[in-house]
């Protein structure tokens, strides 16, 4: 029987997934999307607090434009963005804005019934577009929508294990179909991966489960290096107890945060900006906060939304008043909601252009598990959203061109099957593995070690601790045992797969922040305290060996602003 | 209601005995429960507890989770004979000494927990589900008032968990009934003031198999995990239906 095989095979279903699938499809090629959960269960769905462009719709954001977001996005980089990269992202905003509402999104009104902006950290104009607090839900479901009406063709609850690779050029994937645990190759010309971030590495994350960084550790395997890895965003407000997120959109609104002595502590760190600086800037001072004993015992201050009133909290903020009530019992129109920062984002990973091009032909990266680089060392709150929807839609128009203008046309069966071979021996030790390792214990300790260790405070001797701890952790993952033979829906085995990765990506993230003798955005050294840009403006390269991680850089390209001092 | 640790203090310490629905159909073996005692803390969700069951007592377990923060749809479940979303779903709130865990009612288990939802999406698919507009959009936005926006407000929120579908009576009995998740997002696009579509969705609905079938049991409503009324929407398009049937707009 021959292999399965698609023009453009996409991998991942949330929102830069689908946005390049739309793309490829709308080109008239073969399209298929791959994703390990229902598309509208993918990650995406989680963001709350708004997307952004530069629309001009509120009042008091006349004035802004796509420079002015650009340089926003440059500067809360803290200047290690690539700026052509922000001014392409920032220019093709609106455009994908105005798509997605032309498509049905459901984006709250202005009362000139435009789509609303409210303000968000780091920018200087209200440019975040939104739907409630739910507008990662509004335009996933608006983007499955879309793909379900171009009628593309859907594996769901298949994950991909490995890339087929020939003489530098992408020509398939390994996969795994999880309802009957089939190891599957599938041919195609183009690849985009869209498999978003890396949360779950760290303990206290906002993320869905599902972020285990599996895409971005496949990329890695296959030769395609990893950028910047050791930027974690965390983000400021995340619910005590479960960490589930809190969105900016909160503070965007008019809340408040305090410390247990009640004082609004932001006037002392961004006395211009309060609540509403960068995420970077404003999780560092929660933890100071909190660090020098003025939290609350157990490790949290309040984010107060009680002036806002019972109206704008029910109208603009009903999904994070629910979380509140249901998950810590706290009602945020009558009591603060305790908040303490939390691992949020990969600013790093798979290195790609803006077309989301990588060094492997025919293979393309989109949205978190992609590093163009806009981000930088810090992402601006809106930035996310909007990332996976432009860059999804030009990585699936460069993948269409590339495929028209001289794919291979159809699978390479004997280099699939030796493909096929290799993988299958390698799932079929993990399978049989009998080791006296517990995965569960090991999974915990890596995402406590990274959350103590590589955390939003960071010295030579904790991360050093943190290598060691990591490069334990593997070797025990070598004597590790798998509690379920069995081939359908094997959640044990996909995860304890999945924890190799993990240990991997976490070894990337401490080394490349250990090497990194600076603090740059979200990278904070209390043994290097100031950024330097005579010898750190450049971009951590990770690339795979066996042996672990081969660092080298490239340089950042600062084409319009030169760096300067950030203040807020 | 206290906040809580992630971790477990001693004195919050205790036991529950878990049921757990088990299946799986490529083996001999019949539809089971299986029990389990679990330590349980303050704040633990059943969602924890799955995880739990999963890492500590049986890795065959098979279940759906994703974003555990109630938006994305994957863990509705039957719970002490309740629909439920595993993830939001807090033992201590169940106020039970015995927990019992099932699948969604009335759909075909693929494993365990994990149930065939294809007939769920199958009608979701059938509705157009879709903004229908064929003219030449506007340069920026359609303009679209805040209170035309609110009334999309119910409709929109929906996380397609298939705990409505799997609660309806009409759905059980009728294979073709469209069911209150799809003519949910039917009438989502209806009230769009963007949407072009009425025409054609009418034909989808005002038949035997659309909107008549629904008998106003209000099942739904009561599975709803985020507090929907997928009725009020299936009345609203029976007015329609009707209005349409009198020559009214």
């Amino acid at each position: 029987m021959p292999s399965m095989y698609h023009q453009v095979l996409i991998v991942g279903g949330g929102l830069a997934a689908l946005r390049a699938a739309i793309e490829a499809k709308e080109a008239g090629l073969d399209v298929a999307v791959m994703t390990r959960v229902h598309p509208v269960r993918s990650h995406s769905v989680a963001a709350q607090g708004g997307v952004n462009a530069a629309l001009a719709n509120a009042e008091k954001g006349r004035d802004d434009t796509i420079e002015k977001h650009a340089f926003d996005t440059v500067k809360g980089s803290d200047f290690l963005a690539d700026q052509p990269a922000a001014i392409t992202m920032t220019a093709d905003a609106p455009l994908r804005i105005y798509e997605m509402e032309h498509w049905g999104c459901p984006f709250s009104r202005t009362d000139e019934g435009k789509i609303a902006q409210r303000p968000f950290g780091g920018a200087g104009y209200p440019r975040t577009c939104y739907a409630a607090d739910k507008t990662g839900h509004a335009l996933l479901h608006t983007m499955y929508e879309q793909a379900v009406k171009r009628n593309i063709k859907i594996y769901e609850e298949w994950t991909v294990l490995s890339l087929v690779i020939d003489g530098g050029v992408c020509r398939g994937v390994i996969a795994l179909n999880l309802r009957d645990g089939d190891l599957v190759p599938v041919g195609a010309d183009a690849v985009i991966f869209g498999t978003g971030g890396t949360g779950r590495v760290y303990g206290r994350s906002t993320n869905s489960i599902i972020v285990t960084g599996s895409g971005m550790a496949v990329a890695y395997y296959a030769g395609v290096p990893l950028k910047d890895m050791e930027f974690i965003q965390f983000h400021p407000t995340s619910l005590f107890g479960n960490n589930v997120l809190i969105t900016e959109g909160a503070r965007g609104e008019g809340g408040y945060l305090r410390n247990a002595n009640g004082e609004r502590f932001m006037e002392k760190y961004a006395p211009k900006a309060m609540e509403l600086g960068p995420r970077d800037i404003v999780a560092r001072s929660i933890q100071t906060e909190i660090n020098e004993g003025r939290g609350f015992p157990g490790g949290y201050v309040h984010l107060d939304l009680t002036h806002l009133g019972a109206k704008k909290i029910l109208e603009r903020l009903p999904a994070i008043r629910d979380i509140s009530i249901n998950f810590v019992g706290v009602d945020p129109i009558e009591k603060p909601i305790p908040i303490q920062p939390g691992q949020h984002y990969s600013m790093g990973g798979i290195d790609t252009d803006a077309d989301g091009a990588t060094v492997i032909k025919g293979f393309y990266a989109a949205g978190e598990c992609a590093c163009v680089s806009v981000h930088g060392a810090n992402r601006l709150g809106g930035n996310s959203l909007l990332e996976t929807i432009v860059f999804g839609q030009r990585s699936g128009a460069h993948a269409a061109g590339y495929v028209r203008g001289g794919g291979k046309g159809g699978p390479d069966e004997r280099l699939l099957r030796e493909h096929l071979h290799r993988m299958r021996e390698r799932w079929e030790d993990l399978r049989a593995a009998d080791g006296p390792e517990d995965p569960a214990a090991i999974r915990d300790l890596m995402k406590e070690t990274m959350i103590e260790k590589v955390g939003i405070f960071r010295d030579e001797a904790q991360m050093s601790e943190a290598v060691e701890a990591i490069k334990k952790l593997q070797e025990r993952y070598r004597r590790i045992h798998v509690g379920y033979r069995g081939r359908r829906f094997n959640l044990d085995l996909l995860r304890t797969y999945e924890l190799g990765m993990k240990l991997d990506l976490a070894e990337i993230i401490a080394k490349g922040a250990l090497n990194r003798q600076e603090s740059r955005g979200s990278h904070a050294r209390t043994d290097y305290k100031e950024r330097d840009d005579a010898n750190w403006l450049k971009h951590t390269m990770a690339h795979h060996t066996p042996d672990g991680p081969r660092f080298d850089f490239k340089a950042v390209e600062v084409t319009k602003w030169q760096p300067e001092a950030r203040r807020y | 209601m206290s906040i809580t640790d992630t971790k477990p203090r001693p004195e919050d310490l205790r036991s529950v005995i878990v049921n757990v629905f088990r299946f799986d159909p490529a083996t001999t073996d019949e539809p089971h429960y299986d029990s389990y005692k679990v330590p349980m803390t303050g704040s633990m969700t059943v969602l924890d507890l799955l995880f739990y069951l999963l890492e500590h007592e049986d890795g065959s377990l098979a279940f759906r989770y994703a974003c555990r923060e109630a938006i994305c749809g994957s863990c509705a479940l039957y719970v002490n004979g309740t629909y439920r979303l595993a993830c939001k779903t807090q033992l201590k709130d169940l106020k039970a000494e015995e927990i019992s865990i099932s699948p969604l009612p009335h759909l075909k288990v693929i494993k365990d927990l994990v149930v065939d939802m294809d007939p769920f999406w199958e009608k979701y698919e059938r509705i157009r589900p879709y903004l229908i507009n064929d003219e030449a959009p506007p340069e920026k936005e359609f303009i679209q008032s805040a209170a035309d926006r609110l009334k999309m407000d119910d409709m929109v929120d929906c996380i397609l968990c298939g705990a409505c579908h799997s609660s309806c009576p009409q759905v059980w009995t009728d294979e073709e009934y469209l069911g209150p998740a799809a003519l949910l997002k039917l009438n989502r696009f209806t009230v769009d003031t963007r949407d072009r579509g009425n025409k054609e969705r009418t034909k989808l609905f005002d038949n035997e198999q659309g909107v008549w079938r629904c008998h106003t049991i209000f099942n739904c409503v009561e599975a709803c995990p985020k507090s929907i009324n997928q009725t009020y929407s299936i009345q609203h398009l029976k007015r329609r239906a009707v209005a349409r049937r009198l020559g009214m707009k």
